[in-house]
């Protein structure tokens, strides 16, 4: 009932390539990439309520950033560990999905 | 006299609550492209066969303006009827009356004839066409979403459930469909979500069309929470009665036998798989080269396309196929397609329907998304359902059953009944190319042709082990037959399969990995 040809891709499973069609899905499956820890990304969709931090700021870990409000919940997010501020990707009252880059961090030089 | 008058005034009371929502309610109906729901029950049902139950029920909200406002049945129409003959219970939601919202009446006269259902042993159809909780009646709304939801699981494994989305189907709504057998959506007309767009775009600021969200095509496509998928709902209800004519009526019942057919003279099932085990083909011509008639009413046809599932007959009995498809991901099986499989091997099982299992699969799917989705545990899914069942199972390796797949595909390591190869089974811990790189990974650095060496081995291990009879010398295929044959050594399986008695140990139920 095929209307055309379809058209084959070579699809790898082990070391063999074979010929066959590909889905939707698996073609628009998110390719995954290792995340860096200078990168702090929303863990849930929602609104950022309240920016604690400026660019250029040195702030120690553990210290809030922002909140994030999600599901009428202000979830706290924290320094993940002692580093500069180097761009803040949000405002207050920005609505952001999930995994979007909130704020970019950079090492600072540990003083002897 | 008397008798008379009243029953003209029945007539009358009759005549009023049928048209459920009114003449401008079903004028909307109908402008949405949808059919009422009385409609659908009379086109969906042997005519003349439906009877109706419940008809006055009213609610019994007094708050926020509910005292003394009409609702025709409560926004539900529920009866009894046939399908082809077989008798049935069904509810459908209508719109037409406060958007089919769902009160506690309106949940009682479905979860009335859900319980008729099962104590009849008759399939029960719910036709889904509604709003949601009806606000007004806050926890009683709830409460009835509830009382569905347990009835729903008590009939699971019992009699077959079968959910018609015709509207939208939304918020708790949708889990009594996701609780049924098997969810029947239309083009255009089918909407199903937890959280609509206009939730959504207010919490997260996303905008997206309810039809993006949760259409019929969603479903039937990317969610698998749709088992078929029509263009219309006429061509939904004929694949209902399809399906009501392939399926037990209950666990305590065989499907209806139909007078036993050959298969049409379509392909020649030698000449369907190519010899190239790399090139595809569609599986399906296979099942149609085996099945009386041809026929095969395939479920989840566009969802994990890389697994083909279904029922068809063989010699008149109603069996259950579950087959790898190389047309789609070569039929690798991955967390999308292990879960089709699973469930629909636990249905055949749950209603006595012998399984046929058509194998030609190069293993699991590789790559960091499947893993991280989870595939372990949504693999584990179809080893776990072969293994219980205990149906007749029969398994014909057609091409290639390398490593971990050729476990899960009902291997004889699980407890099949019959493992059949043909001889272009190529049966392996991995595809030779893999497997001659890692034994032979000496003799191939080693050699001054790498390239050459690789071949040579290659094709060593194609000719040692790339074929059926290492397994067969073991016993683990019982025997290697003809393409020709096949057919007739699958009946013959069933035929000395009808008295099958497996042992399994007493427990109150196991732990799936769901």
């Amino acid at each position: 009932m095929q209307k055309e040809k379809p058209v084959y891709t070579d699809f790898a499973v082990t070391a063999r390539k074979y010929k066959t069609l590909l889905t939707k899905k698996y073609i628009n499956r998110k390719q995954w990439s290792n995340p860096s820890p200078y990168e702090v990304q929303s863990i849930i969709p929602g609104t950022v309520l309240k920016i604690f931090v400026k660019e250029g700021d040195i702030v120690q870990e553990g210290e809030a950033i922002l909140i994030l409000e999600a599901m009428k919940m202000q979830n706290r997010i924290q320094m993940p560990f002692t580093a500069r501020i180097k761009k803040i990707n949000v405002a207050e009252g920005s609505r952001i999905p999930k995994d979007s880059l909130m704020i970019e961090l950079e090492a600072v030089e540990t003083e002897q | 006299m008397t008798l008379k008058k009243n029953i003209l005034a029945l007539r009358q009371k009759k005549a009023i609550v049928e048209k459920g929502g009114g003449d401008k309610a079903i004028e909307k109906q109908v402008a949405m492209g949808k059919m009422t729901a009385r409609d659908r029950i009379l086109a969906l049902l042997d005519a003349g066969s439906f009877h109706e139950y419940d008809l006055f029920v009213e609610h019994e909200e007094r708050n926020f303006g509910m005292d003394g406002k009409e609702l025709a049945g409560d926004g539900v129409i529920t009866g009894t009827g046939t399908i082809k003959g077989a008798p049935i219970c069904i509810y459908a939601q209508d719109f037409t009356v406060m958007g089919g919202s769902l009160g506690l009446k309106h949940a009682r006269k479905i979860t009335k004839i859900m319980d008729h259902a099962l104590r009849m042993k008759v399939p029960c159809i719910g036709i889904n066409d509604s709003g949601g909780a009806r606000i007004q009646e806050g926890i009683g709304a709830l409460a009835g979403y509830g009382e569905i939801f347990l009835r729903n699981t008590m009939a699971s494994g019992v009699i077959p459930q079968i959910s018609v989305i015709l509207g939208p189907c939304a918020g708790g709504a949708v889990y009594s469909p996701a609780l049924t057998d098997f969810v029947f959506v239309v083009e255009n007309i089918s909407k199903m979500f937890i959280t609509g767009p206009n939730v959504i775009e207010t919490v997260l600021g996303e905008k997206i069309s309810q039809e993006d969200l949760g259409g019929a095509r969603v479903h039937a496509e990317i969610t698998g929470n749709a088992h078929f998928y029509a263009q219309s709902e006429l061509e939904c209800f004929e694949q209902i009665k399809q399906l009501i004519s392939l399926i037990p009526h209950s666990n305590q019942q065989k499907a209806v036998s139909e007078e036993p057919k050959k298969p049409k003279s379509g392909k020649n099932i030698e000449n369907i798989i190519p010899s190239d085990p790399k090139q595809p083909y569609d599986v399906r011509d296979i099942i149609y080269a085996l099945t009386d008639d041809s026929k095969f009413l395939e479920v989840h046809e566009l969802w994990a396309t890389n697994i083909v599932i279904g029922f068809g007959r063989l010699n008149g009995e109603t069996v259950g196929f579950v087959a790898n498809q190389p047309l789609y991901l070569a039929g690798v099986l991955d967390c999308d397609a292990s879960d089709k499989a699973g469930r629909f091997i636990r249905y055949c099982d749950a209603f006595n329907i012998p399984i046929i299992t058509l194998e030609d699969m190069p293993g699991y799917l590789p790559g960091v998304d499947q893993e991280h989705a989870g595939v372990i545990r949504h693999g584990a899914k179809m080893l776990y359902a072969y293994s219980e069942a205990t149906v007749p199972k029969i398994t014909v390796i057609l091409r290639k059953a390398y490593g971990g797949g050729y476990i899960a595909m009902n291997s004889r390591h699980l407890g099949a009944d019959f493992m059949l190869a043909w001889p272009s089974a190529e049966i392996a811990v991995m595809g030779p190319e893999g497997a001659a790189n890692i034994i032979f990974r000496k003799e191939i650095m080693e050699a001054e042709d790498e390239d050459a060496m690789r071949q040579q081995k290659v094709q060593e291990y194609i000719e040692k082990f790339a074929n059926p009879y290492v397994a067969a010398s073991k016993g683990y295929i019982d025997a290697v037959i003809e393409p020709m044959e096949t057919r007739d050594m699958i009946l013959h399986a069933l035929e000395v399969s009808k008295n099958k008695d497996d042992y399994r140990p007493a427990k109150k139920h196991g732990v799936p990995p769901f």
